[in-house]
């Protein structure tokens, strides 16, 4: 085992930030290159016309789930060493939905708003400014709701554990599954494209 | 003097394959894993922005909230000296760089065709807060449970995305005059 890097001090906290810098650069240029900093075509995956959201999000969870995958079983990765995020499953499907009606009204998700800022949209910038004073509020009533946040606390879990699957046939499954929704997501688009024709 | 040719490499430039814009996207978030032991985000740089502002504000106020205070640390060190801070830095200017490439920098408001300017930059911020508030209950956003979570194949990223596509296929219509 050698990674995760910074977990085994290859380096610092100060070149971490370095690392961000370079991590957020590649992020950024992939977002804008699939068109992300467009808020028109990020909405129209709502609206089945075209589903290019589906499209990279599912590629690049497969693409980054198998490589972790296979990494690990190589032994170069320690995925225990992997940061995951605890589940608290109520408060995130509540988040979830909020989130997702925000998505369709704002246009955006907080990572492409910061694309299509950098890259001049003005509805970008408005949307930045919208999660600030989301962020604020969201702080300032947090002693209303903490109950909630905290509720249904599950500890670390993940998909192979809740279903007692090996970790390999977990990410073939989720595998098989995105290839079914690329399928319909380009029959999809064909079939919308043709309804527009009519 | 300017032919059409000339004209045309001032035109923005078509977007990557979606196919390869995600591996692009999975590679980032590979090495992500592998340097750092840790996903993508950008919700959470917002937090430490936000958490620092109030901070300088009001100090009392701020240490005594335990939302902010997560993103305050110890008090030993600045706030905003965070990955996720410096992260989304790096989105800011790889979205302007692909842009560039692109001849996609211009500045302007993307909406459809039945809604003004002023109400789309309103619907924008409320989209904003509304997905702000979102992404703090979920413990992230689409970067950080979405994308990270998704790949790491944890419950509660799984549980937020499906959650993500319900609320804005359910909200779809009620919005349709903004996009379409």
């Amino acid at each position: 085992m050698s990674a995760p890097f910074y977990k085994y001090g290859l380096f610092n906290d100060e070149v971490s930030l370095i690392v961000a810098v370079f991590i957020g650069l590649g992020f950024g240029f992939f977002l804008e290159r699939a068109g992300f900093g467009n808020g028109r075509k990020l909405a129209a995956q709502f609206y089945f016309t075209d589903m290019t959201v589906l499209k990279v999000m599912f590629t690049a969870i497969v693409t980054a789930m198998v490589g972790v995958y296979y990494l690990s079983i190589f032994g170069f990765l320690d995925l225990s060493l992997v940061y995951v995020t605890p589940t608290n499953l109520v408060p995130q499907i509540t988040g979830g939905l909020i989130l997702g009606i925000g998505f369709v009204i704002g246009g955006y998700c907080p990572g492409t708003a910061c694309v299509s800022a950098s890259t001049g949209r003005y509805d970008g910038w408005a949307y930045v400014a919208g999660l600030f004073a989301g962020i604020l509020f969201f702080g300032e009533v947090f002693h209303l709701f903490e109950k909630f946040y905290t509720s249904t606390a599950m500890g670390k879990v993940t998909l192979p554990q809740l279903f007692h699957l090996p970790y390999g046939l977990m990410v073939f499954l989720v595998c098989i599954m995105a290839l079914g929704a690329f399928a319909a997501a380009e029959w999809g688009e064909k079939k919308m494209a043709a309804k527009k024709e009519d | 003097m300017t032919s059409p040719q000339q004209a045309d490499g001032f035109a923005p430039k078509p977007y990557w394959n979606p196919y390869l814009s995600g591996i692009g996207l999975g590679l980032v978030l590979l090495a992500a894993f592998v340097i750092m032991g840790r996903g993508l985000g950008a919700s959470g740089a917002f937090s430490s922005v936000v958490a620092y502002g109030v901070q300088k504000v009001a100090p009392e106020h701020a240490n005594a909230n335990a939302f902010y205070a997560e993103y305050l640390g110890d008090g030993t060190a600045n706030p905003l000296k965070d990955w996720l801070v410096f992260e989304v830095i790096g989105v800011f200017l790889g979205g302007f760089i692909s842009g560039k490439i692109g001849n996609r920098v211009k500045g302007k408001i993307e909406k459809g065709p039945r809604i003004s300017s002023r109400s789309r930059l309103i619907y924008a911020f409320l989209g904003g807060g509304l997905m702000a508030i979102g992404a703090k209950l979920a413990r992230g956003c689409t970067s950080g449970q979405a994308l990270t979570g998704g790949a790491l194949l944890n419950l509660g990223s799984w549980a937020f995305m499906i959650s993500v596509f319900i609320g804005g296929y359910a909200f779809a219509y009620i919005m349709r005059r903004q996009w379409t």
